[in-house]
């Protein structure tokens, strides 16, 4: 049986907007229309879009805290606003900008809390705990008040509340906004561990391609209310044609392009820098970074250099681009 | 249970990492005791030592009562829950599996359980040493006014928190909470004792929960009242408990349908 089904689900907001200065009327906004996903047991979904597309109100609409306008929503066999309270035993929440932990208590305080509200004895819920702290390195800050923690230490006490219970399901709403390189690596290798060791489920939003990348074999891509793409993640640089970008400073200026010598694939982006600074697209279905730089340091010594990853806005609008032609 | 009973815990640690905040409002408390009794004294005075079955010494053991309970009671409420759906961190409460209203109900209890040495002693040791108190030798009246107090200690909590709900529906809540307070402060006898009212007004306050809120509790406490009548005066509290917890459920019920979270 899926753990997440959704039927033709859409929301529906009524906003105010003025018409002439003192009259407003009523406009409704389609912030998710239609859609159909199915999420199987053990599957881990990136549920990407831009901002505003419909992603956490979806969200919202799986953990049970919105209605939905229409449609069809079960999670965990569970109907989520009627029957939100037994759905929260089974699923785990972390929203990225919010905290379920309690703000002016230390942090090991809101473990107890948490245990009695999912109903699970001492005996349960202490070791869980205890192998949670030790795997996320919460010892040190454990008995600091939730209000002095760090955003990376914090968010790693939001994901050990959320797992306290065991959940079926884990919901993250963009876990690693904010967070450093470290602290989103340690975060990511947590979570798949996690799902390889207990076969939790795991949904996540994220603005991070390397989040995807990491942890996700599923993406959904979800633009102005709409599935625009679900399918395995290589696809969809397939779909938009993901290409990476190497942007490199050379040691001595090179005025031209063609002096630089390139592999097959790679393209010149620009000169920056009065020589000294360019950039270079390529496929990394093709080509590797290190056959790029090797080939520039062939010609030019290089100084410096930096990788930039497509990021998920681009795609999504690389693929939106492509399928609206 | 057990979670409610944690959040009350958890609750009464949460308000005694305050301690500064309650030395405050404990020196607060006992500041505005003397104006209010030097006030009410001055008007007994005038009216030739008693007014509505009170004597000096009795209106002054009201008005530290009231001082005292002030805060334990939580007759100045707290906007938390309105917050929480302005902000949309209501969505966190509400992805909890406890009840919405049990697990605030609970916490705010806690509150009260740790408001009742700090906030409540000092006006009561200052007025003893000030006016003098005429309180009850006999054990009765404080033991059910310990019943009377946790049952005014919930009726202020759901009184605020169906101001609160009101955020479903509404942005903001400002409006309804400054009605309320002014029609609470005077009805619930916190101004002056209800039955200095007129009668109309007194009729109408009786109609009300709101003496039940803190008029109620002082009079037991004070032995204003003898036994039967304390008694019936807890059993109208009780009533009162369950007519706002009714409402107040159907607020959740029927507003958290319609409950837009905020932000992303």
């Amino acid at each position: 049986m899926p753990i997440i089904e959704v039927e033709e689900l859409s929301r529906e907001f009524q906003v105010m907007e003025p018409a002439g200065r003192f009259r407003r009327r009523k406009k409704t906004v389609h912030a998710v229309r239609g859609i159909d996903f199915i999420v199987e047991p053990g599957e881990a979904v990136g549920y990407i879009g831009a901002n505003g597309a419909g992603k956490s109100t979806t969200i919202k609409m799986l953990t049970g805290v919105l209605v939905p306008s229409s449609g069809r929503v079960s999670v965990c066999g569970f109907n989520p606003v009627p029957q939100r309270k037994a759905l929260a035993r089974k699923i785990g929440v972390v929203f990225g900008q919010r905290s379920q932990l309690w703000w002016d208590l230390p942090l090991q305080d809101s473990y107890p809390i948490l245990g009695a509200m999912h109903r699970m004895p001492e005996a349960d819920w202490k070791p869980r705990f205890q192998e949670l702290a030790g795997q996320m390195d919460l010892g040190e800050f454990l008995t600091t008040p939730v209000r002095q923690l760090s955003l990376g230490q914090r968010m790693r006490g939001e994901v050990a509340a959320a797992l306290l219970h065991r959940p079926e399901l884990i919901i993250l709403d963009e876990p690693t906004i904010g967070l450093d390189m470290i602290s989103k690596e340690k975060l990511r290798q947590f979570l798949d561990a996690e799902r390889r060791e207990n076969g939790t489920t795991l949904l996540l939003t994220t603005h991070d391609m390397s989040d995807i990348q990491r942890l996700c074999q599923r993406v959904l891509v979800v633009d102005d209310g709409a599935i625009a793409y679900d399918g395995p993640l290589t696809g969809l640089a397939d779909v938009a044609g993901a290409v990476r970008t190497m942007v490199v400073d050379l040691a001595a200026p090179v005025h031209s392009a063609d002096l630089l010598s390139l592999p097959d694939g790679a393209v010149h982006q620009g000169i920056e820098a009065e020589g000294i600074r360019h950039s270079v697209s390529f496929d990394p279905r093709k080509l590797s970074a290190a056959t790029v730089l090797a080939a520039i340091s062939s010609t030019a010594e290089v100084a410096d250099l930096s990788l930039h990853e497509p990021d998920i806005e681009h795609l999504v609008r690389q693929l939106y681009g492509s399928a609206r032609l | 249970m057990r979670a409610y009973w944690e959040l009350a815990k958890s609750s009464f640690r949460r308000h005694s990492t305050y301690r500064t905040a309650a030395v405050a409002g404990a020196f607060t408390n006992s500041v505005f005791g003397l104006i209010r009794a030097s006030l009410l004294l001055s008007a007994i005075t005038t009216a030739g030592g008693a007014i509505g079955g009170y004597s000096a010494m009795e209106a002054a053991t009201y008005v530290w009562l009231g001082q005292a309970l002030l805060a334990p009671l939580g007759l100045f409420g707290t906007a938390e829950l309105a917050n929480r759906v302005k902000s949309g961190d209501i969505a966190v409460d509400l992805s909890r599996s406890v009840n919405l209203t049990a697990s605030y109900w609970a916490q705010d209890l806690g509150r009260a359980a740790f408001d009742v040495l700090p906030r409540g002693l000092p006006p009561l040791i200052v007025g003893a040493l000030v006016t003098g108190l005429s309180m009850p030798g006999s054990p009765g009246p404080y033991v059910l006014g310990f019943v009377s107090i946790l049952a005014a200690v919930s009726l202020n909590f759901l009184g605020f928190f169906a101001i609160n709900l009101l955020s479903f529906w509404v942005l903001e809540i400002r409006g309804f909470w400054m009605l309320y307070m002014v029609v609470m402060n005077l009805l619930s006898g916190f101004l002056v004792p209800v039955t200095w009212f007129p009668g109309w007004l007194l009729d109408l306050a009786r109609a009300t929960p709101f003496p039940s809120m803190l008029q109620t509790p002082v009079d037991i406490l004070a032995g204003r009242t003898d036994g039967g009548e304390s008694l019936a005066m807890v059993g109208i509290q009780l009533l009162w408990l369950a007519v706002l917890l009714i409402i107040v459920q159907m607020m959740v019920r029927f507003g958290s349908r319609r409950l837009v979270v905020q932000g992303g």
